[in-house]
């Protein structure tokens, strides 16, 4: 169907993604207070415009690269099942922490949601945050919301509806490494993109395995390799 | 102002804060505690010690967290004067 979209959820532990989740879906589905508290994928739809939005809630990580099994399943996620948008979930009151993960998805893909989540309890300890500004400087929506009390869902949603009918288009701020990494990525990057095509970021992947990360050069010979014989 | 003084994490005593210069470390327990925090130039406060002093309790990025000797002696970071 061409009016059903795919949007993942992705956030630190704790920032109130499942709280997100379910209140936007109307699932019950347990949020709970500790880390890797969600295990499995729980998927969840929304009506909106006469589309549908399934909802996937990838389970809360502080990183897409330390090798656990959580973080694996969410950046295979976003990384190879490319759902149409990827919301990132953070908590207002510890930005500081919350935008590393942030800054890992839009190198990943283009299509992100920045969700400020517990906009209220950020405002009660005095916190301003400028989403305009960040927007401007991120390259993709930056929109404050308060899950628990359902504020800010109809600019959510909106959002959501006008980057999958290409109203919005996102294009996040590159980051850009010391000349020393630069200078790898520019060799290896069109030897990647040969391998990987379009579909996966080369610039990422060759950062990625720069860095020497196993893991996702067997799970690339794992998807992209068609299997011989 | 003196030279400035450079200890290891773990020499720290419960009320120091250290800002953090170094991570001797490699792989993914780099990664790991760069994804939480520790960080070059963060302000680290020794929160507590366990009775036999390892593990050790760090405020990081306003989140605690606990981190064994083999971690917190390869991080190195300027003591800061207290109150700052």
């Amino acid at each position: 169907m061409v009016n059903e979209y795919r949007i993942a959820l992705a956030g630190n532990p704790n920032t109130g993604k499942s709280t997100l989740f379910n209140a936007l879906t109307g699932l019950r589905q347990h949020t709970g207070n500790w880390a890797g508290k969600t295990v499995s994928l729980a998927q969840g739809n929304v009506e909106y415009k006469h589309k549908t939005f399934h909802l996937i809630d990838l389970p809360g990580t502080y990183s897409l690269f330390s090798n656990s099994t959580d973080e694996e399943v969410a950046r295979n996620y976003i990384v190879f099942e490319k759902p149409d948008v990827t919301l990132v979930v953070l908590d207002a009151t510890s930005l500081e922490r919350n935008f590393n993960l942030a800054l890992q998805v839009l190198e990943m893909t283009k299509n992100v949601v920045i969700c400020i989540n517990l906009i209220d309890v950020a405002e009660q300890q005095g916190i301003q945050i400028n989403e305009r500004l960040l927007t401007n400087r991120l390259g993709v929506p930056v929109i404050k919301i308060s899950a628990r009390n359902k504020k800010g869902f109809p600019l959510l949603l909106d959002t959501i509806d006008r980057i999958v009918t290409g109203a919005i288009e996102c294009n996040p701020a590159p980051m850009t490494y010391p000349p020393m990494i630069e200078d790898k990525i520019k060799l290896i990057e069109p030897k990647v993109r040969e391998l990987v095509g379009n579909e996966i970021s080369s610039r990422w992947v060759s950062l990625r395995l720069l860095d020497g990360d196993e893991t996702l050069l067997n799970e690339i010979s794992k998807r992209l390799v068609p299997e011989e014989g | 102002m003196g030279k400035p003084n450079i200890i290891k994490l773990v020499q720290g005593e419960k009320g120091n804060t250290i800002k953090i210069t170094s991570l001797n470390l490699e792989g993914v327990m780099r990664r790991r505690l760069l994804d939480l925090g520790f960080v070059v130039g963060a302000h680290v406060e020794v929160i507590r010690k366990s009775p036999l002093g390892d593990p050790i309790a760090y405020r990081v990025s306003q989140t605690t967290i606990a981190l064994r000797k083999e971690e917190s002696s390869r991080i190195e970071g300027e003591l800061l004067p207290n109150g700052e």
